[in-house]
């Protein structure tokens, strides 16, 4: 890493960790934890999607199962909901092999289809599942009996804990890249074809990203559901879920370490916004904007913002050099 | 009887997935490009119906074709300004392309016309017919008859006229194509007008007798999507087939299992067929 790159790397994790203390009201210490949350979900489909190249829309599977599982703990077993993150995890590995196995030998948008089509079969099955509370949802305990069911009046405590997960998983995220899968899941993101005849173990490669992308939206569900203390299909199993991770990946830039993260603080406070001034109409609003920032990405510029700052960075030291 | 009942009914509205899906399917054959907002041409022609039926007082005779001539502009504009620009891009930019595009039209749709259910006023094409004991509505039967019928029309144009041998040219390879004085561009904008205009009458049949929101289009991206995988990609005939064979078991398990129960059929169908047999039922490796 180069030393300006470190400095800005520095700089940007201080305004993080002190970014809510700053704002100092509560509507947007909420908003921060609501955009560190996005970011980690963004930031674990940029791992199969970005990196690896196969567009999953149906990664709200991933995030209802982590949600439901946090719920179905307190609910039925009484345990503190994040005592089911665990559970979420393994879920997660069982549903990644049996999706990554069928489709992992098609390309492209078999994948992509797929996933929509399976997010939306489990969201019919949990509605009609009476047993997790069908189309009605389950809730998270009302009042906190002890200090693990992480029931907090401020949003501070849950910026902390997000902004923990983000870490670990940015960090992960930045080791794997530089290791032998980050040279092989880039190979296949750009042309799977080559990377298989180069010897890529695709397959393999695949399911082990899409391993690490669905435990880590699994883990945010259950975050989700620990701070909001509700989840039902809609906002569990929804496709509105995945495109949160799509567009804000898709804007930050897919297949770069922090374009989810850049995706979120632009896109979360916008969709907050509009929906405290437009009230419930303001959603269908952020989604129409959502459709028309992915078009205008996928037109003009695929590889997100991430893109732009590499473009004007080499515009910048291509003038250095000519005066030089 | 109750069975032959079933078929019949699943059979008419078979017959008009068929024909939407034979769009995706000749537009995925012609440049390998999936249109995750299919579903979302056909919501639109469905309100084109809606707003042509209430508020001009038209027919369906009328309405129909109008519907058709629109997405059929509609889909040579999204190739012109959207897909075009993409085909040539990375994946990842032609995947979720014209699922932004989906996203754009069902969240305009919610914000224009309001999440209320809407239908057409009945009389437009009321009546029952009975032969020999099967009760046949008289807008399924419309909207049945008319869609097999285009959807033949549509494989017939592809296979035998000049200008279908020119887009299987392009759809077979375009460099070779160009070799032979077939230009790709205006082929595969026709392809999407075709496919837009295939979405246009069966959305303005379906109308005839479905509620019409915003969000109905999702569902009918989905059916397309099983039904151009089980047919076959690519594959007319194959979506043909198919279509009729998912109204089909649509009909039996909305009977057998409740209505609720006929989309988690076709869905886990599609999983399962991309299980074992991802080329289609009639497809080629």
């Amino acid at each position: 890493m180069t030393r300006p790159a470190r400095a800005a790397l520095l700089v940007g994790a201080v305004l993080l960790v002190i970014a809510p203390v700053l704002a100092g009201n509560a509507f947007y210490q909420r908003i921060a934890a609501l955009v560190v949350l996005a970011a980690i979900s963004a930031s674990a489909w940029n791992v199969i999607g970005g990196y690896a190249g196969q567009v999953s829309f149906g990664h709200a599977v991933y995030f209802g199962i982590g949600a439901y599982a946090s719920l179905l703990a307190f609910t039925k077993l009484g345990l503190p909901p994040i005592a089911g993150a665990p559970l979420g995890i393994l879920a997660s590995f069982v549903l990644s092999v049996i999706m990554g196995l069928p489709t992992f030998r098609l390309r492209g948008h078999y994948f992509s289809m797929a996933t929509i089509a399976i997010a939306e079969l489990v969201e019919l099955l949990v509605t009609n599942w009476r047993f997790a509370g069908g189309a009605i949802g389950l809730m998270g305990p009302a009042t906190p009996r002890s200090v693990a069911d992480l029931l907090f009046r401020s949003a501070l405590p849950y910026y902390g804990l997000f902004l923990v997960v983000l870490a670990i998983l940015l960090a992960l995220t930045w080791w794997m890249e530089r290791s032998r899968m980050g040279f092989y899941l880039r190979a296949l993101g750009s042309g799977e074809r080559a990377a298989e005849s180069l010897g890529v173990p695709i397959r393999r490669y695949k399911l082990y990203a899409l391993l690490i992308s669905g435990a880590f939206t699994s883990v945010a569900g259950s975050l989700y559901a620990v701070m909001i203390g509700f989840v039902d299909p809609s906002s569990g199993f929804g496709i509105l879920v995945s495109v949160n991770m799509v567009v804000m990946a898709a804007l930050g830039g897919a297949g770069t370490l922090f374009g989810p993260l850049v995706g979120a603080i632009i896109l979360v406070p916008l969709a907050e916004m509009t929906n405290a001034f437009l009230g419930g109409g303001g959603a269908g609003a952020a989604y129409v904007a959502y459709g028309v920032i992915i078009m205008l990405m996928a037109r003009y510029s695929p590889g997100g913002l991430a893109q732009w700052a590499r473009e004007i960075r080499a515009l910048v030291s291509g003038r250095r050099r000519r005066a030089a | 009887m109750i069975l032959l009942q079933l078929a019949a009914d699943g059979l008419l509205l078979g017959a008009v997935y068929a024909l939407f899906s034979s769009g995706l399917t000749l537009i995925w054959g012609m440049m390998n490009v999936i249109n995750f907002a299919h579903g979302d041409f056909v919501m639109l022609a469905m309100y084109v119906a809606f707003f042509a039926a209430t508020l001009l007082k038209l027919g369906p005779a009328i309405f129909v074709p109008l519907a058709a001539v629109l997405m059929f502009g509609f889909g040579v504009m999204v190739y012109l300004a959207l897909v075009r620009h993409v085909m040539r891009g990375p994946m990842l930019a032609q995947i979720i392309s014209t699922f932004g595009l989906a996203l754009f039209l069902r969240y305009s749709a919610l914000w224009a016309f309001s999440a209320n259910f809407v239908s057409l006023p009945d009389r437009l094409a009321g009546g029952v017919y009975d032969l020999g004991g099967i009760r046949l509505a008289a807008s399924h039967l419309l909207a049945g008859a008319t869609a097999l019928l285009l959807t033949l029309g549509l494989h017939l144009l592809l296979t035998r006229t000049d200008l279908g041998s020119r887009m299987l040219a392009v759809s077979e390879d375009r460099v070779a194509a160009a070799l032979v004085g077939i230009r790709a561009d205006p082929m595969q904008a026709f392809a999407w007008g075709l496919g837009g205009a295939a979405t246009g009458v069966a959305g303005g049949l379906i109308a005839l007798f479905f509620y019409v929101s915003p969000e109905v289009g999702n569902s009918f991206t989905l059916l397309a999507f099983v039904t151009v995988c089980l047919g076959g990609f690519g594959s007319i005939p194959g979506a043909l087939l198919a279509g009729l064979a998912i109204g089909v078991i649509q009909s039996f398990s909305a009977y057998w299992f409740g209505p609720s129960s006929k989309d988690v059929v076709v869905f886990a169908l599609f999983v399962a067929l991309l299980w074992v047999r991802p080329q289609g039922l009639l497809g080629r490796a």
